[in-house]
C-alpha cells in the first residue's frame, strides 16, 4: 500500500514539475537522466537477477527508436502507440536473441548481443526509408494541452515508464520468477535439477529486458525531432545500461535506480561543464572501481555501513 | 551489382590476405579466450593501443613492425599484471566472476579507447615505411605491399604459437591447463602462474597485431569495437582454443567480407563478422574444429 502510494506520488510529483513554470533545460536533462532509469532497470531484469550479461542495451534501444521513426513517418502514429510498438519489437528481438544463444554460456550471449547491436546499425545505416547513415528529420506533432512545451510533455511519459519499469522489476523480483532467475545466476545445473523452467524464465527475462529498453528508446526520435544510426546504437547505452546498476547494485530492484540517477546526473553535469569524453570515462572507470572493490554497490556499501554502525 | 570473373579472382586473392591477417589479430584471442577461458572482451582495446605505441615509436624513425616486436616485452609485461589483477579480483573469489568478470573487460576497453581519445584525439592515424603505399603487380590484378607484409607477419605468428604450443613444454603446460586445471595442480604445477605466463604471450602477440593493424589500415580510438566483433567470430568459429582452426577460420572471415565488400560495397562491411558470428553461435557454437 505505501509502495503505490508512493509510486502515485511521485508520478504527480513529475506532472506538477512539468506544469511548474521552470526552465525549459532542467526538462531536457531530466528526460535522459529517467531514460538511463528505465535503462538499466530494464537491464538489471537478465544482468541482475539471472546473471546474463547484455552488451547490446545500444541495440535494443535504437530499435525501439526506430520502430517508433517508422510508425511516425509511415502512419504518423501517436506516441503511446509508438512505445508500444517499439516495446514489442525490442521484446520480440529480446526473444530472438536469447533463443538464439541463451543455451550457451554467459560470455556468449554477452558477445552475441555486441554482434545484434552491429548488423542492425548496418541495417538501419543501409536501409533509406529511415534515412541511412546521414539520419532523418522529424517534424513534431503539435504539443498537447496541459503543457507548456513537447519536451515536458516527453519528461512526463519518461517519468511513468520510469515508474512502470520499477513496478515490472520489483514485481519479477519478488516473485517465483525472481526466485527462478536468481538460482539460475547461482547455478544453472542446481535450478535446472531443482525444476526450475530456466530456458523458459531466461527467454522472459530476456523479453520483458528487452520490451523496456525498447520503450525507453521510443521517445528518442521525437525528442531530438531526428535520429541517426551512430548515435541511436551508441555503445555508450550499453555501457551506461551495464554500468549503472553495477554501480547502484544488482541484488535489489533499487540499485540501478541509485545508480542511474547518480551516474545519469553526474554524465549530464560533465557533459554540459567538462566534455563529453570525460563523461565515458568516468563511467569505465567507476565501472571497474566498483566491479573490483565494492562487488555489491552503493546498495552493499549502505548495507554494511548500517551494519557497522549498529 | 557487377559480377564478373575477375572481381571475384580479385576478391578471392585479397579476401586470402586479408584472412591472414584476422587469424594473426585473433590469434591472441585464441590463447587468452579459447584457451584459459578468460573472457578478455579488453583484446581489441590492447591491440589498437599496440597500434598507437607503434605509430609513437615509428614517429621517431622506427620501422613499424620492429616497433611491434620491441613493444612485446612491454605488453608481455602488461598482459601478466592484468591477469594477475583479474584474478586476484575475480577469479580467486570464485562465485559470480562470470557477470563481473566481463564487465571489468569492458570497463578496462572503454578506458583504453577514451584514453586513446583523450591523448590523440579522434583523427585517424598512420604510419609511413617503403612498403605502405606501393603494390605488387601480378598480372592483372595489383597487390598492395602492406598486406603481404601482414600475411607473412601472421603466418609466422600463427605457425610459431602453434609450434610453441604444442613443442615446448610450457606450451603443452599452457594446453594443459586448459583441458584440466585441477589434474594440472594435482601434478604439483600452479596453474595461477603458467595462465599468468599464456596472458602475458596472448597480450604480447596483441602488439605486433596492433603494429600489423597500423600498416594495414589507419586507426582510430574506436576501432576496437568492431575488432570484438571480428576477432571473437575468428575464435569462435575456430572452436576455442584451435591454433590452425583460427587460420582457417581467419581465411573464412577475411572471404565473406572482401566479396561483400566487392559486390555489395563498404556500409555492408561491419555486419558480415558480426553476422558470421550471430551464425556460428546459433548452428555450431564449437565451432568448426572444436573440441
Amino acid at each position: 500500500m505505501k509502495y503505490w502510494a508512493s509510486i502515485a506520488a511521485l508520478f504527480v510529483l513529475a506532472l506538477t514539475v512539468a506544469l511548474a513554470p521552470t526552465n525549459d533545460y532542467f526538462f531536457y536533462a531530466a528526460f535522459v537522466v529517467l531514460q538511463f532509469v528505465v535503462l538499466a532497470t530494464a537491464w538489471n531484469i537478465l544482468g541482475g537477477y539471472a546473471g546474463y550479461v547484455n552488451f547490446g542495451a545500444g541495440a535494443f534501444f535504437a530499435i525501439g527508436a526506430y520502430t517508433a521513426t517508422v510508425l511516425f513517418k509511415w502512419l504518423g502514429a501517436p506516441l503511446a502507440v509508438q512505445i508500444a510498438a517499439g516495446a514489442a519489437v525490442s521484446g520480440l528481438l529480446g526473444f530472438g536473441t536469447g533463443l538464439l544463444t541463451l543455451r550457451l554460456r554467459g560470455i556468449f550471449f554477452a558477445i552475441a548481443t555486441v554482434a545484434v547491436t552491429f548488423v542492425l546499425e548496418t541495417l538501419m545505416i543501409n536501409w533509406r526509408y529511415v534515412g541511412g547513415a546521414t539520419g532523418l528529420q522529424l517534424v513534431r506533432p503539435a504539443v498537447m494541452p496541459p503543457f507548456e512545451s513537447y519536451t515536458r510533455m516527453l519528461f512526463v511519459v519518461m517519468a511513468i515508464l520510469a515508474l512502470v519499469s520499477v513496478c515490472v522489476a520489483r514485481y519479477v523480483q519478488d516473485s517465483w520468477i525472481g526466485r527462478g532467475l536468481r538460482a539460475i545466476r547461482d547455478s544453472e545445473e542446481a535450478a535446472e535439477c531443482s525444476g526450475v523452467p530456466t530456458l523458459k524464465l531466461k527467454l522472459f527475462a530476456c523479453t520483458v529486458s528487452g520490451a523496456l529498453m525498447g520503450a525507453a528508446g521510443a521517445p528518442m526520435p521525437m525528442y531530438l525531432a531526428f535520429i541517426e544510426p551512430a548515435s541511436s546504437f551508441s555503445l555508450n547505452y550499453s555501457v551506461s545500461a551495464l554500468a549503472m546498476p553495477m554501480i547502484g547494485g544488482t541484488a535489489h530492484w533499487a540499485g540501478p535506480v541509485i545508480g542511474a540517477l547518480l551516474l545519469a546526473s553526474i554524465q549530464q553535469i560533465v557533459t554540459v561543464t567538462i566534455s563529453s569524453e570525460i563523461n565515458v570515462l568516468i563511467i569505465g572507470v567507476l565501472l571497474v572501481l566498483f566491479v573490483v572493490a565494492a562487488p555489491d554497490g552503493v546498495l552493499g556499501l549502505f548495507r554494511r555501513w548500517l551494519r557497522s554502525s549498529k | 551489382m557487377i559480377f564478373s570473373f575477375d572481381l571475384l579472382t580479385e576478391a578471392l586473392l585479397f579476401g586470402v590476405l586479408l584472412g591472414c591477417f584476422y587469424a594473426a589479430v585473433s590469434i591472441g584471442l585464441s590463447v587468452s579466450f579459447g584457451l584459459l577461458d578468460v573472457p578478455n572482451v579488453a583484446h581489441p582495446a590492447l591491440m589498437v593501443l599496440g597500434s598507437y605505441c607503434t605509430f609513437l615509436l615509428a614517429e621517431r624513425g622506427l620501422d613499424p613492425i620492429l616497433a611491434g616486436v620491441a613493444l612485446m616485452p612491454v605488453f608481455f609485461v602488461l598482459g601478466v599484471l592484468i591477469y594477475r589483477f583479474y584474478y586476484e579480483s575475480f577469479e580467486k573469489r570464485g562465485t559470480e566472476a562470470g557477470v563481473r568478470g566481463l564487465a571489468f573487460f569492458f570497463g578496462v576497453a572503454f578506458i583504453v579507447e577514451i584514453g586513446l581519445i583523450l591523448f590523440f584525439g579522434v583523427d585517424q592515424r598512420s604510419v609511413a615505411a617503403a612498403y605502405i603505399g606501393s603494390s605488387w603487380s601480378l598480372g592483372d590484378y595489383r597487390i598492395p605491399y602492406r598486406m603481404l607484409v601482414a600475411f607473412g607477419v601472421a603466418l609466422v605468428l600463427t605457425f610459431g604459437l602453434t609450434v610453441y604450443l604444442s613443442k615446448t613444454f610450457t606450451g603443452r603446460a599452457i594446453k594443459a591447463v586448459a583441458q584440466d586445471e585441477p589434474a594440472l595442480r594435482l601434478m604439483g604445477a600452479n596453474p595461477v602462474r603458467i595462465k599468468q605466463w599464456a596472458f602475458g604471450i596472448a597480450t604480447a602477440v596483441s602488439a605486433l597485431a596492433g603494429a600489423m593493424l597500423i600498416i594495414v589500415s589507419p586507426v582510430e580510438p574506436a576501432m576496437d569495437r568492431l575488432y570484438i566483433g571480428r576477432t571473437f567470430c575468428v575464435v569462435v568459429l575456430a572452436g576455442l582454443g584451435s591454433m590452425t582452426g583460427t587460420l582457417a577460420a581467419g581465411l573464412i572471415l577475411g572471404i565473406a567480407e572482401s566479396i561483400v565488400l566487392m559486390f555489395l560495397g563498404a556500409s555492408w562491411a561491419p555486419a558480415v563478422a558480426f553476422g558470421l558470428l550471430l551464425i556460428v553461435l546459433g548452428v555450431r557454437p564449437q565451432g568448426l574444429f572444436g573440441r
